[in-house]
């Protein structure tokens, strides 16, 4: 049994806050109490101490790319794991883009098995709506969702056949699956590489409008609403889209949103130069968007943050920006700009750790992002106050498309559990295979 | 310390019109009998144009044999951009042969750009990127301008612009809204919505002398210049317009609208013309048009830039 003692901890799901310590018995945690209670307890083995720090559920980052199978050059299963327990993620749910795409039960348990293999966060793979994302055929999603895919998305793609959205919606309603939407119109979007403002227009790119998102945001909405079905937003980057997503709840429709930290901190301005690492898909936009978005963060309209992390090789990067790839990196940042939003006030700590973990726990039905007694053993302590510089050297990704590199970041996770295993311990990914 | 020019976004209102004068000279230097100065004897000039060009390719090329510069042409479809080569290796390959000057072409916004950044030691010029900018193009419209309204005791700041046509995709229309902005100069933009950079006047650096009419009568209205930019007609395809005839009736510049203007006025265009859809065969040929004098500042004011550029802060020509 393991103790981890003289934290405070922050359990948005539980309610629970304060000075308490964990028992914690193989993979599971069996006590939760005040502090200095498990002190005299016998066949302890390991005593963690967190004085000075959080204790905070594993965290749970409901999207993103692990490139694994098909892009290994750009993420493995393995890096993005490592970085994502580093990052305070114990959880990950896995978008379907992969090659070949996971569309079928063998890609789904080829992803699980190598999730197993490395043993450090929990892989829940979200299968994909259509067959290799195309759009015209479904994919198999009894099968997909029996394999042990937790949701369906098209990430990457909007499924722009409405009847197949309708369709889709009513399997997955009968399978008490999510569908996650990427929202673009491409007719709307048109190859555009970065926000439709005045902005594209001196810089000469081709605008990817707020519209092309937000009238996909509306028709999902109205497709939710006949088919009584769950449609979750995939990275909402538009104060209206929020607006429409509040009314749709207010409705009592079954809809829900996440937005990344990146659409959170950065604007379109981030482009200034062609920066590629400031082109992603939907792109970053405005500061009243963002502003928006932060308010829906906190009022509840927004259920998650989830990072979109999206590993890519230098060579797709540094390329002419309508070019380069889509995306990047957020695995190992996401939790120190959010903590960044609570040292100024913008957020509740309990919100922000909620919007990190429960939240998504909760939208997918997963058992995990709760410190209560009898849960997984998913647990962070997190030195709130550290910083650290966010370098190539301590980068666990492949790739290094990240426009934080180089910037220095305070909040470092010091230990991290996962099913009770030490997997990251004083800030390090503890002993076992590592990719460097 | 190498300098670059990458638009006209980038020059201050100093450097556009001292650019404008150092051409002078150097459109002497083309009426020459020998057409050839030993300005930049020595020096090796790289023409590397990644989309088609027949005027701004030759034009470089020319301006930089009479400046008795080493020049070569790279284009697109002859390099191993076809084997999938980046632009960043061709840079590096062609960097490693040490030319003093790289001026590029290249159908994507920002790519001069991405060269700055990573290539040292070599001066990069924009011979135009994608929609973004052609400053050279700008300089030597402006170059015109300063001609013509010289010969009537007129400067060029203080004229009225007005720019017709897809302006929403044209890199001509970027740099010359930024170089008369700059200058001082009101600009008016004329066009389908659909044919506007999407709020071009909600720029900052713009300081509002941008306005936007939609009907080319009332924009037109008391200007000395009109623009005339190219229908690109791909954009048939891509429902900015609803047809070439639909487009020619609201914005094509023919004679009639001519007798509109002032009878001082004149109308310019960057070549190549879509005759008789933005422009009447009469009034590209006619005495109102400078589209052959902009031909041959071209040349003029690329042998400026060239000079400026190589011959660093030694000389007497500001950048």
């Amino acid at each position: 049994m393991k103790v981890i003692k003289n934290g405070e901890v922050i359990d948005p799901a539980s309610a629970i806050e304060g000075a308490f310590d964990l028992l914690i018995d193989k993979d599971r945690i069996v006590g939760i109490e005040k502090r200095g209670a498990f002190d005299s307890t016998g066949n302890i083995e390991e005593i963690i101490d967190a004085s000075g720090n959080w204790i905070i559920p594993g965290l749970i980052d409901l999207h993103v790319h692990l490139r694994e199978p098909g892009y290994e050059w750009k993420e493995t299963i393995q890096s993005g794991s490592e970085a994502a327990v580093l990052g305070g993620f114990t959880s990950l749910c896995c978008m379907p883009n992969t090659k070949p795409t996971n569309d079928c039960a063998e890609v789904t348990k080829f992803i699980l098995s190598k999730g197993k293999e490395a043993e450090l966060a929990r892989i829940f793979p979200i299968g994909s709506v259509t067959i290799n994302l195309e759009g015209k055929t479904m994919s198999p999603l009894s099968e997909l969702r029996k394999a042990g895919c937790v949701a369906f998305s098209d990430d990457g793609e909007p499924v722009y056949n409405s009847g197949m959205m309708r369709r889709a919606l009513e399997w997955a309603s009968m399978l008490d699956a999510t569908i996650c939407c990427h929202e673009e119109d491409k007719h709307l979007s048109c190859g555009g590489s970065m926000n439709e403002s005045h902005l594209s227009s001196k810089l000469g790119l081709k605008g990817w409008p707020a519209v092309a998102e937000e009238v996909m945001i509306a028709r999902d909405i109205e497709l939710a609403r006949v088919t009584n079905a769950r449609v979750h937003f995939c990275h909402v980057t538009t104060a209206r889209g929020a607006e429409l997503l509040r009314r749709a709840k207010n409705d009592g429709i079954k809809v829900s949103g996440e937005v990344t930290p990146h659409h959170l901190v950065m604007t379109e301005e981030a482009v200034a130069d062609y920066d590629t690492n400031a082109k992603m898909s939907p792109p970053l936009r405005s500061q009243e968007d963002c502003d928006k978005l932060l308010e829906a963060v906190i009022d509840g309209t927004i259920d998650a943050v989830a990072s979109d992390h999206a590993p890519h090789e230098l060579d797709s990067k540094a390329v002419e920006f309508g070019r380069a790839s889509f995306g990047i990196l957020g695995l190992q940042t996401s939790l120190p700009i959010m903590l960044e939003f609570v040292r100024s006030k913008k957020i509740s700590l309990r919100r922000a750790i909620e919007v990190l973990s429960s939240s998504a726990a909760k939208l997918l039905k997963l058992d995990v992002g709760t410190l209560k007694k009898g849960a997984l053993a998913d647990i962070v302590v997190l030195d709130p106050n550290k910083k650290w510089n966010f370098e190539r050297s301590n980068n666990h990704s492949l790739s290094q498309n990240s426009p934080f590199l180089g910037k220095t970041m305070q909040g470092a996770c010091q230990v991290v559990l996962v099913g009770g295993r030490v997997v990251v311990m004083d800030g390090m990914l503890s002993d076992r295979k590592v990719n460097r | 310390m190498i300098r670059h020019l990458l638009g006209i976004e980038y020059l201050t209102k100093d450097e556009i019109l001292n650019h404008i004068e150092n051409s002078k000279t150097f459109v002497e230097v083309s009426e020459r009998e020998i057409k050839k100065v030993p300005a930049l004897r020595g020096k090796t000039i790289i023409n590397l144009f990644l989309e088609p060009s027949t005027r701004t390719r030759a034009s470089f090329e020319i301006a930089g044999k009479r400046l008795s510069a080493d020049t070569i042409n790279i284009s697109g479809n002859e390099s191993s951009m076809v084997k999938g080569e980046s632009l960043l290796d061709m840079a590096h390959t062609l960097q490693a042969m040490g030319p003093d000057v790289i001026v590029m072409r290249h159908k994507e916004s920002g790519a001069p750009n991405l060269l700055s950044r990573y290539i040292k030691g070599c001066s990069i010029v924009n011979a135009g990127d994608g929609m973004h900018e052609h400053p050279t193009q700008a300089l030597l419209d402006c170059l015109s301008l300063s001609q013509y309204f010289g010969k009537q005791g007129r400067s060029i700041e203080g004229l009225n612009i007005a720019i017709v046509g897809d302006i929403r995709h044209s890199r001509v229309a970027r740099s010359n809204i930024w170089a008369h902005c700059k200058i001082g100069n009101q600009v008016n933009l004329i066009g389908p919505r659909t044919l506007l950079p999407p709020e071009i006047n909600r720029v900052p650096e713009l300081n509002e002398k941008v306005k936007i009419f939609d009907s080319l009568e009332q924009g037109i209205k008391g200007v000395d210049v009109v623009m005339v930019l190219r229908m690109q007609l791909e954009r048939m395809n891509e429902h900015f317009v609803p047809s070439l005839e639909e487009y020619c009736n609201e914005y094509g510049i023919n004679e009639k609208l001519l007798k509109r203007l002032a009878p001082e006025s004149v109308v310019l265009h960057p070549g190549p013309i879509n005759r008789g859809v933005e422009l009447s065969t009469e009034v590209a040929d006619g005495v109102r048009s400078l589209v052959k004098n902009q031909v041959t500042n071209g040349v003029a004011v690329r042998m400026a830039v060239l000079f400026s550029l190589c011959s660093g802060n030694k000389s007497e020509v500001s950048q």
